[in-house]
């Protein structure tokens, strides 16, 4: 951010001296999941069924792209926010609903060299993808998904491109060159400063994500959003997908509902409680 | 010539100066690991002062606990343990590294496995020595906790994972002797771009219902906000806290930090209530691992009985009065 003083011509030949400042650049990674609400469980089986499961974006995601759009308004000089994420090539979909909600511009990140990738894996790739189109001053993402759910690919980018970085967040401001957080953890409020440029990985509680408006829908229609390859980011294929990961899944079993209530209606719900009195007195919770 | 035994590291956690009980679960499933293939327990605490006696970690198994000691750590300082660890991890070259997944091991333990060039599996549930290769068999919940994916780390080093609070029990104490060191990391480990400001503790009562073994938690079938005051009480009678499905969070009738859920926080206390909640697979994943699961649900067919020990089956504001008379008059008996 900042940028020195610079000279405006003002039309009647005088000339003004104005602070000018450049755009912020952010990047926000994120990530296309399939949507939780549309799924159900197989009564039988107790497996999840997904198919004709409709694929969103992230949820937590959605709130880093927030957090990037109210610095458009809020920081001196803008913001000009790109979007990035790896998928397949449907994730198109994905950015284009952030650009609808306002980002600049998209990055897909897609190659049948990184199918398989676990977190390192992708963590790399992503890392490789914010050198390639940075540099960014803030790098934003989800705190995590909620297929994976690890929440491990933002820390890695960061320590891969060795920025500082933060988690957890729930609230942030941006001053002088640096970001002051506050995360949300166990025992209370952990307040952190940073310098920028930084990564920060942020929670629901952070902001109310925006509906895509007209405009945005329109725009997203047109943009052009560049795909990049493994060759792209100068990537051997020995460093991608399953070959450049770290972890092998070696089974996968499915545990069915184990639980078999008790079942009390309201004729034995005396009965039902009574039972549950017993219960709660084994435990040493009365 | 010997071979070196096999070194298994455990990262502990030490909040506002105290060893938290995750670490001694941890030092337990450690020794267990370790004992199936002849290995050594390490510790690894990072602290500015230790107000507890670390010998407690070698009662649950523990050969030998690492103790890195220095100001920047009064509070969590992402940084500077990051590196420490990866400087231990270097110099020690563990097989194995075990970690709370809590937000302090979230955090650093994805960045040190970046650094060390090696794999991480987060949020096990169940981990084992694999018979033959000697490998750690990493067993975590996908997709929503409907399925279970077991992975390994073949090539590289450490074999990383992260385990929930209470997933492994405490060990009962044993008398065991090790040793308490204090390694000394380069300074350039404590130079840390971040900068801690301060720390704001959760007020009593709004403290995290994952450290409850009570949790009481309300859905859409409460009709109206008002109706948490039933809830409240019920959990106050049993110690316990106010948690909440995702509609009733996104509706504002309570605060995001009672969410469980996928989407919000994973509880395992040893009594959950799900009361007017239907059981939606993103609720689920956050509470199935609960001890005893009691549902209070007008509808028989709802999904939340399927994970339920006991079903109460009615009006919730009939079902709630009466069971919290009956509580009051049990607690006061007393």
């Amino acid at each position: 951010m900042g940028g020195g003083p610079v000279l405006v011509w003002k039309g009647d030949g005088a000339v003004e001296e104005r602070t000018e400042r450049k755009p912020m650049r952010i990047a926000v990674l994120i990530k296309q999941v399939p949507d939780s609400d549309d799924v159900r469980m197989d009564p039988e089986t107790g497996t999840m069924v997904r198919e004709g499961v409709g694929a969103i974006v992230n949820p937590l995601d959605l709130n880093a792209l927030q957090a990037a759009l109210d610095l458009k308004n809020d920081a001196p000089g803008g913001a000009e926010v790109t979007v990035i994420t790896m998928g397949p090539p449907k994730a198109h979909e994905a950015l284009r609903e952030c650009i609808s909600m306002g980002a600049d511009g998209g990055g897909l990140l897609s190659d049948r060299a990184f199918a398989g990738s676990d977190t390192w894996a992708t963590a790399r790739a992503l890392a490789k993808a914010v050198e390639k189109t940075g540099p960014y001053d803030l790098v934003l993402a989800g705190e995590k998904a909620t297929d994976g759910e690890t929440g491990q690919v933002g820390p890695e980018v960061a320590v891969l491109l060795d920025l500082p970085f933060t988690t957890y967040v729930v609230r942030m401001e941006l001053a002088d060159g640096t970001a002051t957080v506050r995360r949300m953890v166990e025992e209370g409020v952990h307040i952190q400063r940073l310098p920028l440029p930084c990564m920060i990985t942020v929670l629901h509680a952070l902001n109310e994500p925006s509906m895509p408006t007209l405009a945005g829908k329109k725009r997203a229609r047109r943009i052009d959003i560049p795909v990049l390859g493994a060759s792209d980011l100068s990537m051997a294929p020995e460093e991608t997908g399953l070959r450049g990961s770290a972890t092998r899944v070696v089974r996968i079993s499915y545990p069915t509902v184990s639980r078999k209530a008790d079942m009390y209606d309201e004729k034995s719900l005396d009965q039902g409680i009574e039972r549950l009195v017993e219960l709660l007195r084994d435990q040493a919770v009365i | 010539m010997s071979i070196p035994a096999k070194e298994f590291f455990v990262l502990g956690e030490v909040r506002h100066g105290r060893i938290h009980s995750v670490s001694c679960e941890l030092a337990g499933k450690a020794r267990e690991l370790a004992d199936s293939v002849g290995g050594t327990v390490s510790v690894v605490l990072f602290c500015d002062e230790l107000r507890d006696d670390p010998e407690t970690l070698v009662k649950r198994g523990a050969d030998r606990v690492l103790i890195v000691q220095h100001p920047t750590f009064a509070l969590y300082d992402q940084e500077a343990e990051i590196r420490s660890l990866a400087h231990l991890a270097r110099r020690y070259e563990p097989e194995v590294l075990l970690a709370p997944a809590t937000t302090s091991g979230r955090t650093t333990l994805p960045a040190v496995a970046a650094l060390l060039e090696t794999g991480l599996t987060a949020d096990c549930t169940g981990l084992e020595m694999e018979p033959g290769s000697g490998l750690l068999l990493q067993t975590r919940p996908a997709i929503g906790g409907n399925v279970m994916a077991t992975i390994k780390t073949p090539d590289r080093r450490p074999q990383m994972a992260t385990v929930r609070p209470r997933t492994f029990r405490v060990p009962p104490e044993a008398e065991r002797s090790g040793r308490v060191e204090y390694p000394a990391p380069p300074p350039s480990c404590f130079q840390s771009r971040v900068q801690n400001i301060g720390f704001e503790r959760a007020q009593e009562g709004e403290s995290d219902i994952q450290d409850r073994d009570v949790v009481v938690s309300g859905g859409k079938g409460l009709k109206r906000p008002e109706t948490f005051r039933l809830l409240e009480e019920l959990a106050a009678l049993l110690g316990g806290g106010v948690g909440a499905s995702r509609p009733v969070v996104e509706a504002k009738w309570i605060g995001y930090s009672h969410q469980v859920g996928l989407s919000g926080k994973v509880v395992a206390p040893k009594i959950y209530f799900a009361v007017g909640i239907s059981g939606a697979v993103q609720h689920l994943a956050g509470m199935q691992t609960a001890g005893l699961v009691v549902a209070v649900n007008r509808d028989p067919e709802a999904s939340i009985f399927r994970v339920a020990d006991i079903g109460l089956c009615g009006d919730l504001f009939e079902v709630l009065p009466r069971l919290n008379e009956r509580l009051r008059a049990e607690v006061k008996g007393r």
